[in-house]
């Protein structure tokens, strides 16, 4: 076994428990840390991609910032373990047949996918650093980065006129 | 790594999302959930680049054909973060108003 097919799954199960515990902890705090756990695995992936950009994007952006902001909410609200509503038991057990039933269905699907055993470039190549995308990024995509920036702008005026006090 | 991996690994991410959307009742960690769903798409992304880069170099060595796909996740990942702004404000706002995060109470909306 090759070290980058150990480190795949390694990361692998380490994203899927993340994942799993996030949907089942019953404390709200300890299901964002379990999500932050998620992403840096997610960004492990990344870097064994050669990704690297877009891991230290995923770390800064969703482990900083996002995670951050959900925390904070979070902690503002005061939300004790006792008084969380809990869905019927029944309605659980429903959700999380009609889960497996579509990842069954998908998977089934895709089981004679023709590009199944397409390999992917794993540890090296050059197009996930900040060269070749920045230069990608200023060039061709240039419009929509632009719009991006406008986007922006809009959800943070949304945001306050949403959270201010009338 | 056959790219029959990364697809199962995204799919189950994803399905590990919907199964929280629908068994929870809890506003905040719905969102979490989609945001969970939102990385499993990222990861298939990259994933697809890197296999279309791969192939792409059989015949240029210095071929920058995937550049694309890693380009999405990063505009996905800036529609994500203006759309956890504005969810966490509804949110916050739902709260001032029911005192709790709980969506059923979201139900008086159809009266």
């Amino acid at each position: 076994m090759v070290i980058t097919q150990i480190l795949f799954w390694i990361l692998s199960v380490w994203v899927i428990f993340s994942a799993l515990m996030l949907i089942t902890s019953k404390n709200p705090i300890y299901s964002v840390l379990w999500l932050i756990s998620t992403f840096f695995a997610i960004s492990g992936h990344y870097i064994m991609l050669n990704a690297q950009f877009l891991a230290i994007v995923n770390i800064i952006v969703y482990a900083g910032a996002i995670m951050v902001l959900f925390l904070f909410v979070i902690m503002l609200m005061n939300m004790n373990t006792e008084s969380e509503p809990q869905k019927h038991k029944w309605l659980k057990m429903a959700g999380t047949v009609a889960g497996g039933c579509l990842l069954l269905v998908i998977v089934a699907a895709l089981r004679d996918l023709d590009i199944k055993k397409q390999p992917v470039l794993v540890n090296e190549g050059g197009i996930g650093l900040i060269k070749n995308l920045g230069k990608e990024l200023f060039t061709t995509y240039v419009v929509p980065f632009e719009i991006s920036s406008i986007l922006f702008l809009s959800a943070m005026v949304g945001a306050v006129v949403i959270g201010k006090k009338e | 790594m056959p790219v029959n991996y990364y697809i199962l690994l995204s799919l189950a991410l994803f399905s590990i999302g919907i199964v929280g959307v629908l068994t929870r009742r809890n506003a905040i960690i719905i969102f979490m959930c989609i945001e969970l769903m939102l990385n499993a798409v990222n990861l298939l992304l990259v994933a697809f680049s890197k296999m279309h880069h791969l192939k792409a170099m059989a015949a240029n060595a210095a071929t920058t054909t995937g550049t694309d796909g890693q380009l999405f996740v990063f505009f996905i990942m800036v529609v994500a973060a203006a759309e956890v702004s504005v969810g966490l404000a509804i949110i916050v706002m739902m709260y001032r108003n029911v005192h709790s995060v709980d969506v059923n109470f979201l139900n008086r909306l159809k009266n």
